[in-house]
């Protein structure tokens, strides 16, 4: 039922910029009013959640250690899985953010006859996060074409590198293709699971869903219904410089994809994609474990009422005595 | 110990498929087996906490304060100022179902709301009705749903459902901890006094005796003279054990059911032979006579309350450092809190073996060592000397315990031990062992006869991976450093996979030492050496 | 424990990342806004028009590839009934032959990089 709603709103957005642009000609609303819009609320929503979430301590250090300590000199220690020093913490979470190490580990539960369970690996949910996050990066940063004059040699690069095998006219971007199949598996995956499905929610299919519309957008009017590029970076231009002016020209393809660009912009910040952001601050992952070698300091780390070893002696002075135990006050 | 009624075969029909209905619209069932008896009174009155009064959670009315909701949603708008974990992990799940199937309640029970990431949307979706501008607005559509008292006992049910034992977190692309999670949500429960027995008691006990069972100062003596004299019987030797010597170097604390639970109390008898033999000059406190903390399955501020007097007790023996026995969450509770919450320990010294020279470093500012970290050391420098096969008898395995597996990483010390005290040991399959270790599923204070079905359903993971051993191997001895585990695990081993018995790892260093001086007669349990030949040692 | 310091420098290069063409192009100063391929030939009709041109010439000159190298067909029959040869160095390059300023104006400005030359040999430009 999410997944529908979720289907139906991003229709319904779509519908929006259809009408909006293609009916009532609205080009300065869905060309610089929105973006516009969407781009502050992303970066001002950005800064205000990290903002949040930074207000609150840290006050205990509790990172999931996953491997061994580093404890005496001869037992080698997992640098990487238990990190003893800030070093080793960043690469910890350089590898968890760019190769997603914890969903590398995965397995599969599966009961069988016995009764036994066993725990086969698996590495879909890896492979199809993995390929989904890369292509979404490589695709943002090849869209730095529009936005930079003139075009950044490391963004040529990447175009080049990611048309490598030059299939067709365009030239077939690896990542369009992997970033469909990619998304794709995510949304199959989450709704024929049966625990998957049981958990999901509007939030985790809208996006998605989201996400889809912008890519086959692009693809769209990349391979097939076609738009005027130079058009197209004159009105980024224009966003950069803050001299907006939507030309136009410009098919309506472009203007239903740059609507979803920026309901996405938009929604970023209070959703669960949020996740960029997060995972940095995660004090199971970013924290060294030397809790013993470091003191952790609790800012809000107050005094409570404990039972002192007075009081104690005081309550079990005789007995003590007759047990023959050494007391303070005879 | 295994309820008649409950069958393995019944047990293990598992069905993981979830029901059709939306979780939020399924209310919980208490059910007899899967939940655990409410604190006294008394233990609560004796702690001073809130709320305390009699209920009963199958009853329909629990009796909540008339304002409990406000409590609620104040306490967590405090704790989610508090923790910055909280607050992140209550944002940033994409509930990609990574951890579902790597919780063993889960595997055990089937239910989904004993998926970890369900278990936190049981408060995730309250935080977000009441916490964020989504939910406020889009309701039941952004995942929200209102706090009600069905709520509460879902929360009831399934946050002592949870062992904290952070397997899920493991997996988790973000490192999102349930255990975190649960201690939110226990902390919260409290505050409207929906406590339980066999956590809060416990507490009161060890608030006031210094340790969770209340053993006070004489019975502690006597406990220790029983097991000089035991050992006495078995090694031939009278071993010297301090209790509150003041001035002596180290203070060694232990979880209390070392001294007084079976099979944990081998294995005391263990650490007594092993410091003898030595000559460490050591000293137990009857008052600091519990390293474990069931504080930490309360609140923060419990478990800061019954662990201040490890610190002060060092501080009034004069010691210069301390060692800690074998337990699981007593040493998450030593290794990532008690420095922050009770430090700094600036009045002792930086801990170095009196045996070895060894220089604790990882280990300098806490100052506090773990026994298996400081025998690993005698060991590798030759301070002791041991005969394997006197563990002849035992084909060995370890299971790691949680909180020591994940919560501080000591994965090796004990293994390294385990192989130098005996000769035959066989890890368990790599997916259950080490950072990826099962719970005993009755961690956290949730090990009671009455929550029988829940604990086995919890532990079948982890006696599967031992049926494996067992039947490869034949493994009759499942070793670990664990209290609970030792407490818990033997039904859960009986139910399973009978025929596997429990023991502490210095269970097996006292069974191989060799003594100066010794007449063994045979092993701490006082059952004869594998062949019953009683060898001569010098 | 707040981390503030790490906290403000990760916010920092979020900033800086995604605001990154902002100051680029400030930085730069003076920089083009538009593409302004010229126009030189004194022909007055292209092969289709113009808007058609800007949005898919590329899809155009594909097709009179395949034509040409596969089928064999040189003659491309335009919608006003004119005739043309197909072909790129003669047909298109008669008329723009300053590839310079008229191709590359829009190709680089879109960072785009055809792969017309690897085959072709790149017209001589007559100085203007």
């Amino acid at each position: 039922m999410n997944a529908f709603y979720a289907l139906f709103a991003v229709i319904l957005l779509l519908l929006v910029a259809w009408v909006g642009v293609g009916t009532v000609d609205l080009y300065s609303l869905f060309g610089i009013i929105i973006p516009y819009l969407a781009f502050t609320i992303f970066i001002l929503g950005f800064l205000y959640r990290i903002i949040k979430w930074a207000i609150s301590p840290v006050p205990f250090r509790i990172p999931t250690t996953c491997g061994q300590q580093k404890s005496l000199p001869w037992l080698k220690s997992s640098k990487l899985d238990n990190p003893h020093n800030a070093f080793w913490t960043i690469i910890r979470m350089a590898l968890e953010v760019l190769t997603f190490r914890s969903l590398f580990r995965s397995t599969r539960a599966e009961l069988r006859e016995g009764p036994k369970i066993t725990y086969g690996d698996t590495k879909w949910l890896w492979a199809g996060g993995l390929a989904f996050h890369w292509a979404f990066l490589i695709i943002i940063l090849r869209h730095y074409r529009f936005f930079v004059e003139p075009v950044p040699a490391f963004v040529l690069y990447l175009q080049s590198m990611d048309g490598l095998f030059q299939i067709g006219l365009p030239v077939l971007y690896i990542t369009d293709a992997v970033i469909v199949v990619a998304a794709s598996y995510l949304f199959v995956r989450r709704v024929f699971i049966p625990q998957v499905r049981y958990i999901s929610l509007f939030a985790d299919y809208f996006p998605l869903f989201l996400i889809g519309g912008i890519a086959v957008t692009g693809i769209l009017m990349r391979y097939f219904t076609k738009i005027d590029v130079s058009a197209v970076k004159e009105l980024t231009l224009g966003w950069i410089n803050f001299k907006p002016a939507a030309p136009e020209g410009i098919g309506i393809m472009f203007y239903l994809h740059l609507f979803l660009v920026s309901v996405l912009f938009a929604y970023f910040p209070f959703s669960k994609l949020m996740h960029l952001g997060g995972i940095f601050l995660s004090p199971a992952r970013n924290l060294a474990n030397n809790n013993r070698a470091k003191r952790h300091v609790n800012p809000w780390n107050y005094d409570v009422k404990v039972h002192t070893y007075e009081e104690y002696e005081d309550e079990f002075r005789e007995v003590m005595k007759e047990a023959d135990l050494p007391v303070e006050k005879e | 110990m295994s309820d008649e009624k409950l069958k393995s075969e019944q047990l293990a029909d598992i069905d993981y498929n979830p029901p059709s209905k939306d979780w939020m619209d399924v209310k919980p069932v208490i059910k007899k087996g899967t939940f655990n008896y409410p604190a006294v009174e008394a233990s609560e009155k004796y702690l001073d906490l809130p709320f305390s009064r009699k209920w009963d959670p199958r009853d329909d009315d629990w009796k909540l304060p008339e304002n409990w909701k406000e409590i609620v949603l104040k306490g967590l708008k405090d704790l989610l100022g508090k923790y910055r974990s909280f607050k992140v992990f209550m944002d940033i799940c994409v509930r990609c179902g990574a951890c579902a199937d790597k919780c063993h309640f889960y595997l055990g029970s089937g239910d989904p709301k004993n998926m970890p990431v369900l278990r936190a949307e049981l408060l995730r979706s309250v935080y977000r009705n009441d916490f964020t501008t989504a939910g406020k607005i889009f309701g039941k559509l952004a995942g929200a749903r209102e706090l009600t008292e069905d709520v509460i006992k879902e929360w009831f049910l399934y946050f002592y459902q949870c062992t904290e034992c952070r397997r899920c977190s493991v997996f988790c692309p973000y490192g999102i901890d349930t255990a975190e999670i649960t201690m939110m949500g226990r902390e919260l429960l409290n505050k409207l006094g929906l406590g339980i027995d066999w956590i809060n008691t416990p507490a009161a006990n060890c608030f006031r005796t210094g340790n969770h069972l209340g053993i006070q100062p004489h019975g502690f003596k006597d406990s220790v003279d029983f097991a000089v004299d035991d050992l006495l019987d078995f090694t031939g030797i009278r071993v010297e054990a301090p209790i509150n010597k003041k001035g002596a170097e180290i203070l060694f604390v232990v979880p209390s059911a070392d001294y007084f639970g079976d099979p944990h109390y081998f294995g005391f008898l263990g650490y007594l032979a092993l410091f003898h033999e030595i000559g460490l000059d050591y000293t137990f406190s009857t008052f600091a006579s519990e390293g474990g903390n069931f504080g930490l399955f309360h609140s923060a501020e419990m478990m800061k309350r019954l662990n201040a007097k490890i610190y002060a007790e060092a501080r009034r023996l004069g010691v210069k450092w301390i060692i800690g026995g074998e337990c699981g969450h007593m040493w998450r509770v030593l290794h990532q809190y008690m420095d922050t919450i009770n430090g700094p320990a600036d009045f002792l010294e930086e801990p170095v073996s009196p045996i070895t020279g060894t220089k604790f470093e990882n280990a300098k500012s806490t100052k506090m060592v773990h026994i298996a970290e400081f025998t690993a050391d005698l060991i590798k420098h030759n301070k002791v000397k041991f005969d394997r096969s006197r563990n002849d008898h035992w084909i060995v395995t370890f299971h790691d315990s949680c909180n020591t597996a994940r919560g501080m990483g000591i994965l090796d010390e004990p293994r390294y031990i385990i192989r130098s005290t005996c000769n035959n040991f066989y890890d368990m399959p790599e997916n259950t062992i080490r950072e990826q270790t099962f719970c005993c599923g009755s961690g956290s204070g949730i090990g009671t006869d009455e929550n029988l079905e829940m604990r086995l359903r919890g532990g079948f993971p982890r006696a599967n991976a031992v049926k494996y051993v067992r039947e490869k191997h034949g493994v009759n001895l499942l070793t670990c450093m664990c209290a609970i585990d030792k407490a818990t695990l033997p039904a859960v081993m009986d139910f399973w996979v009978p025929g596997v018995e429990l023991a502490g790892v210095h269970e097996l260093v006292g069974n191989a030492l060799i003594m100066k001086g010794e007449k063994r007669s045979g092993d701490l349990r006082g059952q004869p050496f594998k062949g019953e030949e009683v060898k001569e040692h010098v | 424990m707040y981390d503030a310091g790490k906290i403000i420098i990760g916010l920092v290069v979020f900033l800086a990342l995604v605001s990154y063409p902002i100051w680029y192009d400030a930085a730069r100063g003076d920089i083009p806004t538009s593409a302004d391929p010229k126009i030189v030939t004194a022909e007055k009709e292209c092969v289709a028009p113009t808007d058609y041109m800007k949005d898919s010439h590329m899809d155009l000159l594909n097709q009179w590839r395949d034509d040409v190298v596969r089928k064999g067909v040189r003659v491309y029959t335009a919608e006003s009934g004119r005739k043309f040869e197909m072909s790129l160095s003669h047909t298109c390059m008669d008329c723009h032959s300053n590839k310079s300023e008229f191709c590359d104006e829009c190709h680089n400005y879109a960072g785009v990089n055809p792969y017309c030359w690897d085959c072709h040999i790149e017209p001589e430009e007559v100085q203007q």
